[in-house]
């Protein structure tokens, strides 16, 4: 008997368990201390080689830029120009900076400052919605919309925002692409009857899904009170990222053993009955291959369409500092791009983990 | 050979004929014309019978057998099946094939509960799953009704296997090669409970295999194929050892050596 004693049924029909422990083993690997030190070190040293090279690089920019500040000057307005720019970008006057790649310092101090805006902004939020709490109370029951706070949203605001946008991108890929691939994989000519929509849509660039959905979706909403960005954006992601699903659910029905599929001939078993309890366990292991790549692919494409769609979220904050051409716009670009990489690698380990335990393949 | 009146097919009614093969002839098209694996075979299975057909490598035994399944189309002839031709696959067979072919994701009792669920579609579910668990008891399997199939070793998943194909009550039992992948420890305890199930149900059965041994300790008859292409029932090599059988007790007996003679004899030409 397995000693797990709580075993949930997460496929529901299809009988595939999904055991919590099995997922927490993928989360704590085996203890092997000295392995565990080593690789720590390594990864340590890498990261300390990485600073260093980037501090070094971004020192020379700021040079190669100051330099060409100081002569600009020079040439332009005479020499007491120049030293009174030399002097300014010495002093680190903010009006003065080159503007070049930050120093992991400056990306540092950048990061500090959009936690604690968010902090205020925080505070800020909570203090409307005390003040506004009475009279929301009364518009309820008037049946009035209640007052919304309509403050700029902060940066880790955009995070979830743009969590948020490529969760439900996809889902919607995941709703699309599954059916289809499972309908494509069971017939032959379904298959061929798809197979140029597939070939021709699936290399389209998400910039030009994006003004798709734009064209389709600003027909269909007219309601104002729709956040008809998110939905844009929301929709985009998911028709750029559904393709990898569809393509590997229709390549695991369509390749199932065909001793499985003798074992169901044998057994007289009806359609409904080789499909959900055959056909599709059987592909369990491609399909979630599949969904892993479409969250890596709808992360990826969010920032370019959020950036595009006006959508909050990270991709409109990396435009947006980029046009602001503030003294740390630079840095905070950096700042977004950390942390882009860093939710799309933990993104990334979670449908490792669901991937790895729904696979009934023997370790 | 002293002729008995269950294994000896002339001897025998009609009645007590469970599979019949009249003139079955397989062919496979290539673009280099058609390729005749097997030619006006004829071939008659008695009821409770145990039957090991032997042949080399490509002379069609696993194409004979998949057809008598129904898994693979007659190019020409006629399988009855008491009486009746038979038109596809059915449970009335039971296939335990020469790869396990459990279904990996489900446990062994749910890989043996899927067939049963099929054949005794009128009982509850209490008495489906004792079904099982009878069966999958039977081959020693007791402890592992709720493992899941990817979980068991090789020898076990065969075990399920052989459960499976019991379960279903068929009328016939068809064997691919069933231990062809086990090493011979595993092979021989296997080869015992087969015979131990076997005995108690008295299920017609054909089994397929290039082990002489096998043949000999399971089989009534053994029914030699000549090599392909053309192949057809060359020789047949009745067994006449009492049932139940015991592995030492054969090994010892003087007819054993004789009837390995014969058989490897055949298979040397």
């Amino acid at each position: 008997m397995s000693d797990i004693g709580i075993s949930t049924k997460a496929m529901g029909k299809s009988g595939v368990t999904f055991s919590p422990l099995k997922v927490l083993k993928g989360f704590i690997p085996k203890l092997d201390t000295k392995a565990i030190v080593k690789n720590a070190l390594i990864s340590l040293a890498s990261i300390l080689l990485f600073v260093l090279l980037w501090h070094l690089g971004a020192n020379y920019l700021f040079n190669i830029e100051a330099t060409a500040k100081i002569e600009k000057a020079r040439t332009e307005q005479g020499a007491e120009a120049a030293a009174q720019m030399e002097a300014c970008i010495l002093s680190g006057d903010v009006s003065c900076q080159p503007n070049t790649l930050p120093s992991p310092q400056q990306v540092i101090v950048a990061a500090q400052n959009l936690w604690a805006d968010h902090l205020s902004i925080s505070a800020k939020k909570t203090a409307f919605k005390a003040k506004v709490a009475t009279t929301n109370a009364d518009r309820k029951a008037q049946g009035l919309k209640p007052i919304k706070y309509t403050g700029r949203p902060s940066f880790i605001d955009q995070i979830l925002t743009s969590i948020k946008t490529v969760f439900a991108g996809f889902l919607l890929a995941m709703f699309i692409a599954i059916p289809i691939g499972i309908i494509t994989g069971l017939n032959e000519n379904l298959k061929t009857a798809f197979n140029w929509l597939i070939q021709i849509f699936k290399p389209v660039s998400p910039v030009v899904w994006l003004l798709l959905v734009f064209m389709i979706v600003k027909t269909l909403i007219r309601d104002p009170e729709l956040d008809k960005s998110f939905i844009i954006a929301a929709i985009s992601v998911g028709l750029c990222a559904m393709w990898a699903t569809l393509v590997n659910t229709s390549l695991g029905v369509s390749s199932v053993k065909t001793d499985y599929m003798n074992v169901a001939k044998v057994l007289q078993l009806s359609l409904g009955k080789k499909i959900f309890k055959i056909i599709i366990p059987s592909s369990i292991p491609l399909i979630f291959t599949g969904l892993r790549i479409t969250v890596s692919v709808a992360w990826m494409v969010l920032i370019a369409i959020e950036l595009l769609a006006q959508s909050p979220g990270l991709g409109s904050f990396v435009w947006e500092e980029f046009q602001n051409g503030a003294n740390d716009s630079n840095a905070k670009i950096i700042v977004a791009m950390f942390v882009i990489g860093i939710i799309g690698f933990l993104l990334d380990r979670v449908m490792l983990f669901v991937q790895q335990s729904v696979s009934f393949e023997t370790q | 050979m002293t002729a008995g009146s269950i294994t000896h097919p002339s001897a025998a009614s009609l009645r007590d004929v469970m599979l019949n093969i009249k003139d079955l002839t397989k062919i496979y098209p290539t673009p280099k014309g058609d390729y005749v694996v097997l030619e006006d075979l004829q071939l008659q299975i008695m009821k409770e019978e145990f039957v090991s057909i032997i042949g080399h490598s490509g002379c069609g035994k696993t194409t004979l057998l998949t057809m008598i399944a129904g898994l693979n189309n007659i190019s020409g002839g006629n399988i009855f099946l008491n009486e009746f031709p038979i038109a596809g696959p059915g449970p009335d067979r039971g296939v335990i094939f020469q790869a396990p072919s459990l279904f990996p994701w489900m446990t062994a009792l749910e890989n043996v509960l899927l067939g049963v669920k099929q054949v005794f579609p009128h009982a509850s579910k209490g008495e489906q799953k004792d079904i099982c668990k009878y069966y999958l008891s039977k081959v020693g399997l007791e402890d592992a009704f709720h493992k899941k199939a990817s979980e068991l070793s090789q020898g076990m998943q065969q075990r399920v296997g052989i459960a499976r194909a019991f379960a279903l009550r068929p009328k016939i039992l068809l064997l691919d090669e069933p231990f062809g992948m086990l090493d011979s420890l595993t092979r021989a305890a296997l080869q015992d409970v087969l015979l131990e199930v076997w005995e108690k149900e008295k299920i017609t059965a054909i089994q397929i295999t290039h082990d002489v041994d096998e043949a000999i300790f399971l089989a009534n008859r053994i029914i030699m194929m000549t090599s392909g292409p053309r192949a057809q029932v060359g020789d047949i090599l009745n067994i006449e050892f009492e049932r139940p059988r015991d592995r030492k007790e054969i090994l010892n007996h003087p007819d054993y050596y004789h009837y390995r003679k014969h058989l490897i004899d055949f298979l040397e030409h």
